[in-house]
């Protein structure tokens, strides 16, 4: 199946968790993330099945104001 | 111990001044900007990560944060939708491990003006998900008032418009919002030098929260310091209350006993 993360297409194998997307692209800890503009807590990550065409978030922290 | 500590949230901060992180000309700057002013707090924000590739500059950050000791204050800058805000300071709360946030909800791009009609119901959700939130708003009576109704405990008026460095363009709204609110009020953004900073802790403003007037000064180290002072100079003007202005000229030296002195000039 095909997602968006980060706004970039990503391609998973079908029944791919967020856990599983997280692993293959190497996310750098400290992060949270969302799919489909819903918050995702750290520890549901295993259990959250990804479908066809999901959008992920992936942040990160930065400087801010 | 700080007698006089700003209390937020029934949490107290020995500093008035909050700091922002954003546009500093290197991270060693920020260090020295951070160590110089004692801020109350450091607001940090967050961006998507670029997945597959270490980012040095962005864990430097983060241990930069952690190094400080200070208190974070995430924000949901950039966001323009009342999902989104209410999604991105949850996730802030778990990165950041805090539940503080800098609730930022834009309405506008060109002056970065919150969008006031969605940031009650935002701070409304927000506040029932436990969070300890901080709005960014304008300077709107009404609409700080059912910020507070909805249950924030501060709420953080613009002076101006973000980075502008203006100062505050409407004194009268900001010392009537003053006079008619009793939680604590931090000025958010729009001032660009101390004696604004000043200006505001005067008519009994509770703090200022700084970035852009800070960092994008000549040296930043040195006007971290000078706001903070400035701050503190106003924060004790407030407390020592100001005399009345009058407005006729009246001598400070006492008249009675002046030597040489009568009535008719001197021929």
């Amino acid at each position: 199946m095909n997602v968006l993360i980060n706004n970039i297409s990503q391609t998973l194998p079908a029944g791919a968790t967020l856990a599983d997307a997280v692993a293959l692209l190497q996310a750098q800890p400290p992060f949270a993330a969302a799919v489909n503009k819903a918050f995702v807590p750290r520890a549901l990550y295993p259990q959250t099945a990804l479908q066809d065409a999901d959008r992920i978030e992936i942040i990160h922290p930065v400087t801010g104001g | 111990m700080n007698s006089d500590p700003l209390v937020l949230y029934g949490e107290s901060f020995a500093s008035r001044l909050l700091l922002g992180t954003s546009r500093y000309p290197s991270p060693s700057i920020l260090g020295s900007a951070i160590a110089r002013a004692q801020p109350a707090m450091l607001t940090a924000s967050l961006r998507r990560q670029n997945l597959g590739q270490p980012d040095v500059l962005a864990n430097g950050f983060w241990d930069l944060l952690r190094q400080t000791g200070v208190p974070v204050l995430p924000n949901t800058a950039g966001c323009h939708g009342l999902q989104e805000a209410i999604t991105t300071a949850h996730m802030a709360r778990e990165v950041f491990d805090t539940p503080w946030i800098k609730l930022e909800l834009i309405g506008d791009d060109y002056t970065l003006q919150p969008d006031t009609l969605n940031l009650v119901e935002a701070a409304n959700r927000l506040v029932k998900d436990g969070f300890k939130v901080l709005p960014y708003c304008t300077e709107d009576l009404v609409l700080c008032q059912r910020l507070v109704d909805v249950g924030c405990q501060a709420v953080m008026p613009w002076a101006a418009p973000i980075g502008t460095g203006k100062g505050p363009i409407n004194p009268y709204a900001m010392q009537v919002l003053r006079e008619r609110l009793s939680v604590p009020l931090l000025v958010d953004a729009g001032l660009g030098r101390p004696s604004h900073a000043c200006q505001v802790m005067e008519w009994g403003y509770d703090a200022v929260l700084l970035n852009t007037a800070v960092a994008l000064a000549q040296d930043p180290v040195l006007m971290a310091g000078a706001f903070a002072d400035a701050v503190q100079a106003g924060r004790s003007a407030f407390l020592g209350g100001a005399m009345l202005e009058q407005q006729a000229a009246q001598p400070s030296t006492p008249v009675l006993g002046t030597p040489f002195w009568h009535h008719t000039q001197e021929q």
